[in-house]
């Protein structure tokens, strides 16, 4: 951690502020997510807590096997078999003053309603995204008239035609099909795609591994700014924490199916509390400072059915004690930040 | 690879019943005379077309031959005939659809050609009229025939997995070293495939049998051993169907059957095992996550 | 994977809202240059199915014309008159001629639509033959494949979408074991229960001989019901496996995945998301389908003594009547190749993305 990396990316950071504290969208407690096998469940998902301000843009890293793509499926109660919620709860909080709705008890047709025009989704690959054999204005037409009954055809096309135009694509590619179109359109299609019920929270599942680094930032700096116009929140679930830091408000970094530590970009990035969160921070090369030592971190994640005792990181933690390997770390409160790792407690310091 | 197949029930299911075939079509003749001390072709004047008894457990025939001992004798016919046209088939089909596949180019384009022109070529009606030319030959010219014409959607299959084995990494590193086609072919290739060729020869194996009793049916069959084709040809013939002799025409075609429906189990049993998304969608997937889902609501219900 | 360097090439910066970009989009109409390939192609497939049928006499143990010939001479009790010796040997083979001769004259002959002289129905012209059963067959066939295809892709969508609920239990199994039962035997199980134990279909035969007009088309389906239904009954299973399997690899695809994000009906979402996607292969598989429900329909009209092409066929094997059999497979290969032709049309217009598939 050098000074030039820091000072340069709080001045290159893009999001512009915290959020405004208009209240909370999403609140996430205790959610547990359990892949059912012969022998049992094995956890992917252990008591993840976050609360999501409306606006507010909520990084979430972690390596693979980090139970980060198992949360977005929970979290937009889109799992399959074997994947199951086994404990917890996520409340939405409408923005029209509503009570909040618990999503894990809704039944199939009250979530339909609430799909798209609550809560919507941006995939990790554009291309495996869109149906192939649709034309992009047709896939745009069905979500928009299932969800505004009485929109009519020629409605529908100008809406769409609109919404692709927030993300700078002309009107004709509504006739376009997948394949016709290259792939940083595509996934800016289904970013515009994402918006067409104007919901109140995006889910992004990686959105931008399957296109090159400059068409990277362009789609990013696009989010933002939609963001700042409309108003939605957005969770992006990514391994790349240099672009976490540059977009996210807040971040919360997964490890083994836990939040390990959450807080806000600027304090992830400048005084990370957690030995995994300095670990993954310093394993990637700053986008614009010169070059400087980076280091991986030792060994590979845990086998999430064979967890080790204590806390999970200990084995790959350079700064681990003797008790980590029996103690399981509590969540620590910090200014900016909390983290589970039993350094921060009390008695660890003293 | 091998216990996590044994542990699917549906490959365990196929492996024991083509294992029961199998061994009944190579102990067929001691099993017929040694233990059920009948000779299938021997008839018993006093008892024609009779049905089901404790002296014939599966009836006989109009010509008062023993249906079972037929039975048992016609699985080593069947089963010839069907592992040697799987095994030309088989052959063919790799000799086609890897060279196309690990060549590309002309030669692909030469092989597939050939190959497509196969799969559009009505190859049953191909193979009736061959053997019809050739009638009187042995279950060894039959077999040979259907093997000859019955390759093509293996070798697509094969073509397009070597495909794809071609192009990683390490094997375009081994060939830029020099490696010689053939030893790359062998060493790195083929064993990339042995799934897929074992599903190929197990799908052949039941298209020989499936091939080989129509062929009987029709009348072209060695006229010297029995298959299970040939029985039921023989019903046919002596209007066993008029005459209600079912016991005589139902087992040899449910033993067809059944060694086609294990072949297609061990088949859909790898391609769970090999197919992640194929397996999310088994019963035993579905119905633990639905319990394990009920078990949740009904805690939650309580508290 | 290419998806990130094409991009980097083709994508233009994106553009601010509200002015029109001039992009311009180079559309090669992909689909009609599929549709001449594939037609060059099943040209290409005529010709050596018309080669194979010149040539298969010809590589058989024997002299085929000789034996031919010897057999005409036989029914018919006179010296054969030359045009149709030379008809024969044109076909069959001539010891006189060299190969690239005989092949021109054989050629000439099915240019006049001669396919030689049949030897159980002497003197009936072969080409006549063959064209008495070709209607039965085609009805047979084609509107069994219809019914079969629809049936089996319906209900794979459907047992594929409720994988491991009750319909998969059952009907997954059971098109197992369907699809490997040999359609003969089915038939001849259809023929014992239904035709003779109930009584409720006749047992042979394609129409009632005495009938005519309206009468004669009624009895046409009544006889025709039975087959028809034995050889649905046989290749529906396979439609149903192929389609439920697809249906479940296809189900688990980001783009369903997505449109049950979107909160799209689930009626909407199988069928225009999944099955839509999911029915594809089956186009491409439809040639290898084809010859088996073919091969396995010659065999059901036996049964029937259903007075179409297969049963003709069998009648010329039984007979060693060569010319018909020869007839009979030149028939069912083109007739192949139309229907493939058929299915290649249908799979173009279902999906845009075709390309070259050889």
């Amino acid at each position: 951690m050098t000074a030039d990396i820091r000072d340069h990316t709080a001045s290159q950071h893009l999001a512009d502020g915290p959020p405004g504290d208009a209240g909370t969208v999403l609140d996430v407690r205790d959610l547990t997510v359990s892949y059912v096998g012969p022998d049992g469940g094995t956890v992917a998902c252990r008591d993840v807590t976050f609360q999501l301000g409306r606006g507010e843009v909520l990084g979430i890293a972690g390596e693979s096997g980090s139970g980060k793509s198992t949360l977005i499926t929970a979290l937009t109660r889109l799992q399959r078999p074997p994947a199951t919620t086994t404990a917890g709860s996520i409340v939405f909080h409408p923005s029209d003053g509503r009570p909040g709705i618990d999503l894990v008890p809704l039944g199939s047709r009250e979530l339909r309603r609430l799909r798209w025009t609550s809560m919507s989704i941006v995939l990790q690959s554009a291309m495996d995204a869109l149906n192939p054999v649709m034309r992009l204005g047709d896939q745009f037409a069905d979500v928009l008239r299932t969800h505004h009954r009485g929109m009519d055809r020629a409605a529908a096309k100008v809406r769409t035609v609109e919404l692709l135009g927030m993300v700078g694509i002309s009107a004709d590619r509504a006739r376009s099909f997948p394949h016709e179109m290259s792939g940083g359109m595509r996934q800016r299609a289904t970013i515009a795609l994402a918006l067409a019920c104007s919901p109140q929270l995006v889910v992004m599942d990686e959105p931008t591994t399957a296109v090159d680094v400059v068409m990277q930032r362009q789609i990013m700096a696009q989010v933002l700014r939609l963001r700042r116009e409309l108003g939605f929140a957005v969770i992006i679930v990514t391994h790349d924490l240099s672009l976490l830091l540059e977009v996210a408000d807040r971040i919360a970094i997964m490890y083994a199916g836990r939040i390990v530590e959450i807080g806000s970009a600027e304090a992830l990035y400048r005084t990370p509390a957690h030995p995994y969160t300095r670990g993954l921070r310093d394993s990637f090369p700053p986008l614009h400072a010169p070059l400087t030592t980076l280091h991986g971190i030792p060994g590979t994640p845990p086998d999430l059915r064979r967890l080790p005792t204590g806390c999970p990181f200990h084995p790959r933690c350079p700064v681990a004690v003797e008790a980590c390997s029996s103690t399981k770390p509590p969540l620590v409160h910090l200014p900016d930040q909390a983290a589970e790792c039993l350094l921060l407690t009390p008695e660890a310091t003293s | 690879m091998l216990p996590s197949l044994w542990s699917n029930p549906k490959v365990r299911f196929g492996l024991v019943v083509v294992g029961f075939f199998t061994a009944l079509a190579v102990l067929g003749p001691w099993l017929t005379e040694s233990v059920l001390g009948v000779d299938p072709r021997a008839n018993d004047i006093s008892a024609i077309a009779s049905p089901p008894s404790a002296e014939h457990w599966l009836g006989t025939t109009q010509f008062g031959q023993d249906v079972l001992a037929q039975l048992v004798a016609g699985a080593r016919g069947s089963m010839f005939v069907g592992v040697l046209a799987a095994l030309i088939g088989t052959a063919l089909a790799i000799a086609f659809g890897v060279t196309a596949g690990y060549f590309g180019g002309t030669v692909d384009h030469i092989l597939n050609f050939v190959t497509n022109l196969f799969m559009v070529m009505p190859v049953l009606p191909l193979i009736f009229i061959v053997s019809g030319y050739l009638r009187g030959t042995g279950l060894w010219v039959i077999a040979v025939i259907i093997g000859v014409f019955g390759w093509a959607g293996g070798a697509r299959t094969l073509r397009a997995q070597t495909l794809s084995v071609r192009n990683r990494d390490f094997v375009l590193g081994m060939r830029m070293l020099g490696e010689s086609h053939g030893r790359l072919v062998a060493v790195e290739v083929l064993p990339h495939l042995v799934g897929w060729i074992a599903s190929m020869f197990l799908g052949a194996l039941i298209g020989g049998i499936l091939a080989e009793a129509g062929l009987a049916f029709l009348g072209i069959s060695d006229s010297g051993s029995i298959s299970w084709g040939s029985m039921i040809q023989a019903a046919q013939s002596q209007s066993a169907v008029l005459r209600g002799i079912w016991w005589w025409f139902v087992p040899p075609g449910l033993c067809i059957a059944l060694i086609g429906t294990a072949a297609a189990m061990i088949n859909f049993g790898v391609d769970e095992l090999a197919n992640p998304k194929l397996r999310a969608g088994t019963r035993r997937v579905i119905r633990r996550t639905r319990r394990a889902e009920r078990a949740v609501a009904a805690e939650g219900g309580a508290a | 994977m290419s998806v990130a360097t094409s991009d980097a090439a083709v994508a233009p910066t994106p553009e601010t809202p509200g002015s029109t970009p001039t992009t311009t989009r180079l559309r090669v109409p992909s689909r009609w240059s599929f549709m001449v390939r594939r037609l060059g192609f099943y040209l290409a497939a005529a010709w050596a199915a018309i080669t194979l049928n010149f040539l298969l006499p010809r590589m058989m143990p024997g002299d085929p014309s000789v034996a031919i010939i010897q057999q005409l001479q036989r029914v018919s009790g006179q010296q054969l008159p030359p045009e149709t010796l030379v008809s024969i040997q044109a076909l069959f083979g001539n010891p006189d001629a060299n190969l690239f001769e005989q092949y021109l004259a054989y050629l000439g002959q099915l240019a006049r639509f001669d396919l030689g002289t049949s030897i159980s129905r002497f003197p009936t012209p072969v080409s006549e033959v063959v064209s008495s059963g070709l209607p039965w067959t085609l009805m047979l066939v084609g509107s069994t494949t219809v019914i079969a295809f629809v049936l089996g892709t319906g209900l794979g969508v459907l047992t594929g979408w409720k994988a491991g609920g009750r319909l998969d239990a059952i009907l997954t199994p059971a098109s197992t074991f369907i699809s490997a039962v040999p359609y003969f035997w089915v038939a001849l199980l259809a023929l014992w229960v239904f035709g003779f134990q109930l009584d409720w279909f006749p047992s042979s035969g394609g129409y009632d001989p005495d009938a005519e007009g309206v009468a004669f088309w009624l009895s046409a389906l009544r006889y025709g019901f039975l087959p028809a239904a034995t050889i649905v009954f046989s290749a529906f299973g396979g439609w149903l496996l192929g389609m439920r399997n697809m249906t479940v690899t296809t189900v688990r695809e980001d783009y369903v995945l997505l449109a049950q994000a979107k909160g799209l009906s689930p009626g909407r979402v199988v069928l225009r998301y999944a099955a839509r996607n999911a029915m594809l292969p089956s186009f491409t598989g439809f040639a290898l389908a084809l010859g088996g429900v073919i091969g396995g329909a010659l065999l059901t009209e036996i049964v029937f003594s259903y007075p179409g092409i297969g049963y003709l066929l069998y009648d010329a094997l039984t007979k060693r009547d060569y010319p018909v059999m020869q007839g009979v497979f030149l028939l069912i290969a083109l007739t192949v190749l139309v229907a493939n032709l058929v299915a290649d049309s249908v799979y173009v217009l279902v999906d845009p993305r075709v390309r070259e598939q050889g």
